[in-house]
């Protein structure tokens, strides 16, 4: 699997540096599970570029109310540990990588 | 090359690709951003012949999935980004994913939620401002919603999102409710829900959080009001996912594509058209999967014609 599967406990250390895309998902949503695929294939991609991860929305109360998500799927790209953008919806793989590689490069 | 493209996956396109790969045409299934269609934002589907008890809208196209990749239809995931029908075979450009040809195409896209198009709307998706009562209803546990709308799914969701809400205020513009009369009466039954009926939403109010309420209009007073809520679920009906054909196909005043009366057939003589991209009239589950099993049948037809 290309995303890794982020907590509360392990959410900090991810993003803290360079750049992370971050998908909020849950088994009961049907477009997240367009939207998922997506992001673990981006996940491989991006090896070593950027950091992909995931969070299932169902059980990370703490992080959904933490970042104010009330819809899902909702994207979050950070850089530095900071949100940069807030993508909701189903968002197409090219549009990812390309705000993805413009925050690496920059 | 392929004989047969289904450009998405609701119950029209998924019928189709049944019949087709059950008629040996080998069809190939674009699916989009929304699999599945719109039942998979619905909740319960009691209305669909053959489950007594009902089935969850989900469950349902996970079936009829299953069962067309059971006769070994093909599938990708992708955003059609244009077509071009000016001449047999067609070619779809497909975003990430290149062109693909084919003899035959069936329209399957479907029909999108719509926005009410008022101040502070669009950039409150997300923060409290939704159009999938299934995907979002969780967020809104002990808090107040509205829900706008007047048809079957204003209150099918009205309905659902008590499980989670407080309170759920009903928003519509006119005094009347165009939803049926089952769904009106279990609506009322329903002590979460309130109503502000011949209610005009004007604006979304929102602080540094996302959306805390909605100002209406209401129309019998003229006085404006703001109703209290954390999350507002549009549900003003549909349109249709046409803007790829980009006038291509014929279609009405509101994109809904024009099809042959009984028949599927487009005014492209190998292109049809099924479920609610061409229906907004009935725009049921068995009226899309019946007019997919017509597009399918249409598209054999007209495949037969050629090799003659």
């Amino acid at each position: 699997m290309g995303a890794i599967e982020l907590t509360n406990e392990t959410f900090q250390n991810h993003v803290q540096t360079g750049v992370t895309l971050v998908d909020f998902w849950a088994p009961w949503c049907g477009p997240c599970k367009v939207q998922l695929p997506i992001v673990e294939e981006l996940g491989e991609e991006l090896k070593g570029l950027a950091t992909i991860a995931k969070v299932n929305a169902d059980e990370e109360h703490e992080l959904t109310s933490q970042f104010g998500i009330r819809s899902i799927p909702t994207l979050l790209l950070f850089k530095d540990g900071k949100v940069v953008d807030t993508m909701v919806g189903v968002n197409q793989k090219d549009v990812l990588k390309e705000k993805i590689l413009k925050l690496v490069n920059s | 090359m392929y004989k047969s493209v289904i450009v998405g996956t609701g119950p029209a396109g998924l019928t189709a690709a049944i019949y087709l790969a059950r008629a040996n045409m080998r069809p190939l299934v674009i699916e989009g951003p929304e699999p599945g269609g719109q039942l998979t934002t619905t909740t319960e589907v009691e209305n669909f012949p053959g489950f007594p008890d009902g089935i969850t809208g989900t469950e349902l196209m996970g079936n009829m999935r299953k069962q067309a990749k059971r006769f070994g239809v093909e599938f990708i995931t992708g955003w059609v980004k244009n077509v071009d029908l000016s001449k047999r075979p067609f070619i779809l450009q497909v975003e990430g994913k290149g062109e693909i040809v084919s003899e035959t195409l069936i329209i399957s896209t479907g029909a999108s939620a719509k926005y009410l198009g008022i101040p502070n709307e669009k950039e409150n998706i997300g923060r409290g401002i939704s159009t999938c009562a299934t995907c979002d209803g969780f967020f809104f546990r002990d808090k107040e919603i509205i829900v706008v709308g007047g048809g079957d799914s204003a209150l099918e969701e009205a309905n659902f999102l008590t499980r989670f809400a407080s309170k759920v205020t009903l928003v519509h513009r006119r005094k009347e409710l165009r939803a049926s009369k089952i769904m009106q009466d279990r609506a009322r039954a329903n002590e979460k829900i309130s109503w502000a009926l011949n209610n005009t939403p004007v604006e979304v109010v929102t602080d540094e959080g996302g959306v805390t309420g909605l100002k209406v209009l209401n129309n019998s007073t003229g006085k404006e009001d703001v109703i209290q809520a954390n999350g507002v679920f549009v549900a003003i009906g549909h349109r249709p996912n046409t803007g790829f054909l980009t006038g291509q196909i014929y279609t009405d005043d509101n994109g809904y594509i024009l099809t042959k009366p009984g028949t599927t057939e487009t005014n492209i003589p190998g292109v049809f058209a099924c479920g609610d991209v061409q229906d907004s009239r009935y725009r049921q589950a068995i009226t899309a999967a019946g007019s997919g099993s017509m597009a399918a049948i249409d598209s054999e037809k007209f495949m037969e014609s050629l090799e003659q």
